[in-house]
């Protein structure tokens, strides 16, 4: 099917395709880089790019200040928790969507969506002063709780996706074997469901892992993930470059490397299913 | 063991009736097949039966039991699908032994009875495959052979070789036969293909808008069939029909032959008319016959028939094969008449 | 398809998650509802009332409430022009082969996995920074005065840390649909005569329309609530200058802790949000029945 291409036109995409990724990248590179400098080099001028005196000072002292593992902690539990949370809500909804769909399940499902495009602003100070009154600000639970409704109908959508490609036939046949509801859905869904569960899963803990509306409204200092945590780098007398690099390093390379993975998946999350 | 009846049984989706009140008794041991049309409800019955759809109302009755509130997997019946529905996550050993472990059997038992399954049907090489490294007709095999382990009270087939290639059909087809031969259990097999009805079926039912047309063997939806639309669907090719004023000649509305029941000449005959299109079997010619005031005729003739495109040809009807309609479509019974 | 047990099943499954999002929709929604009808000041416990429309008055034709709805909108629109085109022609370009395929759109994609303060901080201090960013010093080296982008152009910067965020999103579902083009109606259209600008026009524009389409509605859902950029960037200054709705309402709940007037603010931004979630719902709609 593919196109034959003439060498010369390939090799002139190709600069410009990598020219082009590397500028849009470059940002995060610049940040990566920086991490490694001492604090005066991260402000020498001319900036250095890679003929610096290499330095991992700067990642021991981020490690070194108490409180960063802490918030490390805190965007693991609390993306992985509320992910975690949702799909167990979630699976068993999807599923009865999927396979026994009434008239009234598309409608469901619209709506659930349109819960998502609720303006978290919408619904800040209820939400702010619920948790003030049932101390769950600037708790972990309390952003698994929250992280955990905002995300779900994203969460029922994916699987929803996944589960309408599985046939109905199988699952008759199940039946017919003997499986019971329980049988069926441990021994055939399951084990037919888990790719799609873990692409779920994948995208869901990184939308979590970087949310910061609610994660910087309804922390202080225990419970705040790296979002809110890098984001006390903005006054004035926490600028270090260097520090905040490394900082800033930690705090995207776990995610960025499950995004490279998640990459079909996230198309279809993020679309909701409309586009494949 | 294996006789279902149904009685009164109608089925309807919100409004739309699909299966009017139907009665149907299907006896042990035999070999039935539903066959009809897209759409005729044939596909709905088997789902009403293997419990996979609610009757709307009616009962249905498994062995003299009243089986209509029974879940599918209390029914002791087995069904092959006609995507065969495997598992993909499971080994093909694994596949067959699904309902005996979902039966919680002993896994001896298990084991032996896989391995009996497997030997019938030629799967015991493939055993630790997956479904996905097999061809379409070993994975039939393998939809078949996890039926046949729990020794149900009847099979249920919905179109199973629908997604097979011509000669393998062949092949399966005579599988399935010799399967029915070897376990003499209830078969209910779904199929559009009248020739897999004809070749295979003890029992034909034939469906049309969830109406039964007529029940019977083989050999008697081919005699006498009881109105026109079972004339027209059983028999290939087609039979020729026949309206106006050639029918009443007969008596009838409309007059039915068989392609294999016309004679043809050159010389002197019924109806005279020109060959268009003939087509060369090497074991038959099939000619197709253009007769000024009616529809285009097909003839069969057993090998060479001789004759090239544009010749006049003349054709008679074998009278005693001769079928008559009344307008509303119901076949005349001359002999009983 | 299915039978009556089945079906009861099916409704005892889905449940918990109707209700779990129905407690978070109507609850804190009819409180804020309920808030903005009150004067209700955090700082003066005990002293709310009825009040009616009067927040709203208030909000609606408070000067900060057009700077922040003109800001709305220009940020919206400006992420939208600038992802949309981009992302069009990004997604044209990868979609030509060519050598290291995969690494390049590793590269492209990475700014959306970014988190969105790290990004904030990133541009602001290393890039934006008019004494010791990567802008002042490329401005020095060609002699110019740096420019203070975050102070002189605050909304423009936002766009463009905004925009950087999002062009992966809008290329990777425009290349998804790109690469959906059945070939053989390209090459039947090369057939017919036409070439590359006409096959744009007339063959990959219209099939990608409903990607297009899909990313513009996506995005203004997620870009009518920008908020961790500007918070960590500009706090909305200087004066209201790149402030929008979202953070109005903010600024105005949890800051001066007006929780009255924060509630009006945040219904407005609802009743905004929504205008635009019909229509996503409606494309959304009309794929699920195919």
């Amino acid at each position: 099917m593919s196109r034959r291409v003439s060498n010369r036109r390939k090799a002139l995409v190709t600069v410009i395709a990598w020219a082009i990724g590397i500028a849009i990248f470059f940002p995060i590179l610049w940040t990566v880089l920086t991490s490694f400098k001492t604090e005066a080099e991260a402000i020498a001028s001319p900036p250095s790019f890679v003929f610096f005196d290499w330095t991992l000072e700067n990642y021991t002292e981020v490690n070194e200040r108490s409180d960063y593992f802490l918030h490390f902690m805190n965007s693991v539990i609390i993306s992985l928790g509320s992910t975690l949370l949702g799909l167990a809500i979630a699976i068993p909804a999807a599923w009865s969507m999927a396979f026994v769909p009434a008239k009234r399940t598309k409608d469901v499902l619209m709506w659930m969506l349109s819960t998502k495009m609720l303006p978290p602003v919408g619904v800040l100070i209820p939400i702010y002063l619920l948790f003030r009154d049932f101390g769950l600000l600037d708790t972990r639970t309390g952003l698994v709780i929250v992280l955990t409704l905002i995300n779900l109908p994203i969460i029922v959508w994916m699987l929803f996706t996944y589960f309408k490609e599985i046939p109905g036939e199988i699952l008759e046949a199940a039946r017919m074997d003997g499986a019971g509801l329980w049988e069926e859905v441990i021994h055939v869904l399951t084990p037919m469901a888990v790719p799609g569960i873990a692409s779920t899963l994948l995208l869901n803990v990184i939308l979590a892992w970087n949310e910061a509306f609610w994660t910087l409204n309804l922390t202080a200092a225990k419970a705040a993930p790296l979002t809110a945590f890098i984001a006390s780098y903005s006054s004035p007398e926490g600028l270090f470059y260097a520090k905040l690099s490394a900082a800033s390093t930690l705090a995207i390379a776990p995610i960025l490397v499950l995004g490279w993975f998640s990459q079909k998946q996230l198309v279809r999350g993020l679309t909701f299913g409309a586009v494949k | 063991m294996g006789k279902i009846s149904l009685k009164q049984v109608t089925k309807a989706f919100g409004d739309a009736e699909v299966i009017p009140p139907l009665d149907l008794d299907i006896n042990e041991g035999e070999f039935v097949v539903f066959v009809g049309p897209s759409g005729c409800g044939k596909s709905t019955l088997l789902r009403l039966i293997a419990g996979l759809e609610d009757v709307s109302s009616g009962t249905i009755e498994i062995d003299g039991q009243n089986a209509t509130e029974v879940p599918p997997a209390k029914r002791g019946l087995a069904m092959v699908f006609q995507s065969y529905a495997l598992y993909p996550h499971m080994s093909v050993r694994k596949n067959i032994a699904f309902p005996l472990k979902m039966a919680k059997m002993d896994p001896a038992e298990q084991e032996r009875r896989v391995t009996a399954a497997a030997k019938v049907l030629n799967l015991t090489d493939y055993l630790d495959r997956r479904p996905g490294q097999l061809s379409g007709g070993q994975r039939q095999r393998v939809a078949i052979g996890r039926a046949i382990v729990r020794e149900p009270a009847a099979f249920l087939f919905d179109e199973p070789l629908s997604n097979l290639d011509a000669a393998l059909r062949v092949n399966m087809r005579l599988e399935i036969s010799e399967l029915h031969q070897s376990l003499a259990t209830t078969m209910i097999y779904v199929t559009h293909d009248q020739v897999e009805a004809m070749t295979m079926a003890d029992k034909i039912v034939v469906l049309r808008a969830g109406r039964i047309e007529q029940v019977g063997t083989p050999l008697e939806l081919y005699r006498t069939p009881a109105n026109q639309f079972v004339a027209g669907f059983i028999g290939s090719p087609k039979m020729n029909f026949i309206t106006g004023e050639e029918a009443a000649r007969f008596g009838a509305h409309t007059i039915g032959i068989r392609p294999e029941h016309c004679v043809l000449s050159t010389t002197d005959g019924t109806w005279k008319g020109k060959v268009g299109v003939a087509e060369h079997l090497g074991s038959d010619t099939f000619l197709y016959v253009t007769v000024p005031g009616m529809d285009p005729l097909t003839v069969r003739v057993q090998g060479e028939a001789g004759v090239h495109h544009g010749d006049t040809v003349f054709i008679s009807p074998v009278a005693e094969n001769l079928h008559r309609f009344e307008a509303n479509g119901l076949a005349i019974r001359q002999a009983t008449a | 398809m299915a039978t009556a047990h089945s079906r009861a099943a099916a409704r005892l499954m889905i449940s918990p998650a109707v209700l779990l999002l129905l407690g978070w929709m109507i609850v804190p929604l009819s409180m804020t509802v309920y808030f903005s009808f009150l004067s209700y000041n955090l700082l003066m416990p005990g002293m709310e009332e009825f009040i009616g429309f009067t927040n709203y008055e208030f909000f609606l034709t408070d000067p900060a409430f057009f700077a922040a709805l003109a800001n709305t909108l220009l940020l919206v629109g400006g992420v939208l022009v600038i992802t949309i085109v981009g992302g069009t022609l990004l997604a044209l370009l990868l979609d030509q082969p060519f050598w290291g395929q995969g690494i390049v759109r590793i590269l492209v994609i990475a700014p959306f996995f970014v988190m969105p303060t790290v990004s904030a901080l990133v541009w602001k201090n290393m890039f934006m920074n008019p004494v010791n960013g990567l802008f002042a010093y490329f401005a020095k080296a060609l002699g110019l005065q740096p420019f203070d982008f975050l102070a002189h152009a605050p909304l423009a910067s936002i766009i463009v840390i905004v925009a950087w965020q999002w062009l992966p999103f809008a290329t990777l579902i425009l290349l998804t649909a790109l690469q959906s083009l059945d070939q053989e109606q390209l090459e039947a259209s090369e057939m017919d005569g036409a070439n590359f600008l006409n096959r744009f026009v007339y063959i990959v524009l219209p099939h990608m329309s409903r990607a297009i389409t899909v990313v513009i509605l996506i995005q203004t859902i997620f870009l009518l609530s920008v908020f961790a950029e500007i918070l960590v960037t500009t706090n909305g200054g200087p004066g209201t200058s790149s402030t929008n709705i979202t953070y109005l309402v903010y600024a105005q709940s949890l800051l001066q802790f007006d929780v009255g007037g924060g509630s009006a603010g945040g219904i407005v931004a609802v009743i905004l949000a929504n205008i635009v979630a019909v229509f996503l719902m409606r494309m959304i709609g009309k794929n699920l029945e195919a």
